[in-house]
């Protein structure tokens, strides 16, 4: 069974179009048969790493990738880098601006949804070199209801 | 109880997204950090908000909400009623507070199952 693979480009604090990949994964998913309760948490995973992507970094890239056993999102930027990914990975620890809590923003836990969410978290970053966040999730035979005449 | 009977009994006011307001409503979630509301607001619920910007639909499409009501006289921004038309969530005014309303929500049996999913 080939990959599907899907891949979007994040512009940085664009709000306007900011969210628009993770829905369109959602409706990927949901038209390959994923099972409902893998989709809420990809959907998740899928928004947090957008967000931060268009928030915190620059030149975002956002792709997805469902194999026969995983769902693989891997999104990377070029913005300034995490300097201490265990602080950031604390519940509560934000960065985010005085106006972008104003927009609700910045309560620090877009990365503790995407470690809880997913079933494996990996980051890459370094300050001033961007930051690349992979999740994956895995596909049980069960987690995939098969529609007959799909090629995924 | 569905979206439609929400506007009918509460006085609510659909401002946008009115094509999405047959679906059935599966819980009630207050909240206005985003990132909060996306892990803990339970799916097909109703939820109040103070933001009015449009990451809020985003937001409902992807926790798979009822709809999303504004309390208090907030009005939505436009980018926000126009994705929200697209997205097919209706967003909702009231003019009481968001306190009012849950309780009037919860008294009309209106109850989330789980805490999550
Ligand atoms: N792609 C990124 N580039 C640079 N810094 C990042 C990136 N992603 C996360 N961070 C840093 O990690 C912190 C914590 O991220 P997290 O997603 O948990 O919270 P937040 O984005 O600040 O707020 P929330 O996600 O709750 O709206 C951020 O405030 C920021 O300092
Ligand atoms: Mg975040």
């Amino acid at each position: 069974m080939a990959a599907l693979k899907k891949s979007f480009q994040l512009k940085s604090r664009d709000f306007i179009h900011a969210g628009e990949a993770s829905i369109s994964v959602q409706n990927m998913l949901k038209q390959i048969g994923i099972e409902s309760a893998l989709i809420r948490r990809v959907a998740i995973c899928a928004y947090e790493g957008e967000m931060n992507a268009v928030m915190h970094g620059e030149n975002g890239s956002f792709r997805i990738e469902v194999n026969t056993d995983k769902i693989i999102l891997d999104i990377s930027d070029e913005g300034p880098g995490i300097e201490d990914i265990a602080k950031a990975m604390e519940k509560g620890f934000s960065t985010a601006s005085e106006e972008y809590r104003e927009m609700g923003f910045g309560a620090g836990m877009g990365l503790p949804n995407m470690e809880t969410h997913s079933d494996r978290l990996d980051i890459e970053s370094e300050k001033g070199q961007g930051t690349r966040v992979v999740m994956r999730f895995s596909l049980s035979p069960g987690s995939r209801e098969n529609k007959t005449g799909q090629s995924a | 109880m569905k979206t439609q009977d929400l506007i009918d009994q509460f006085g609510l006011t659909a401002a946008a997204g009115k094509a999405g307001i047959d679906r059935e409503i599966a819980g009630g979630y207050c909240g206005d950090l985003l990132s909060e509301v996306m892990a803990n607001a339970p799916i097909g619920c109703v939820w109040m908000t103070i933001q009015v910007h449009q990451n809020i639909v985003a937001v409902a499409v992807l926790r798979e909400m009822a709809a999303i009501v504004l309390a208090m006289d907030n009005q939505p921004d436009l980018e926000t009623c126009e994705k929200a038309d697209r997205e097919k969530i209706p967003i909702l005014l009231y003019n009481g507070s968001s306190y009012e309303l849950a309780g009037k929500l919860y008294a009309a049996g209106i109850v989330n199952e789980t805490a999550d999913e």
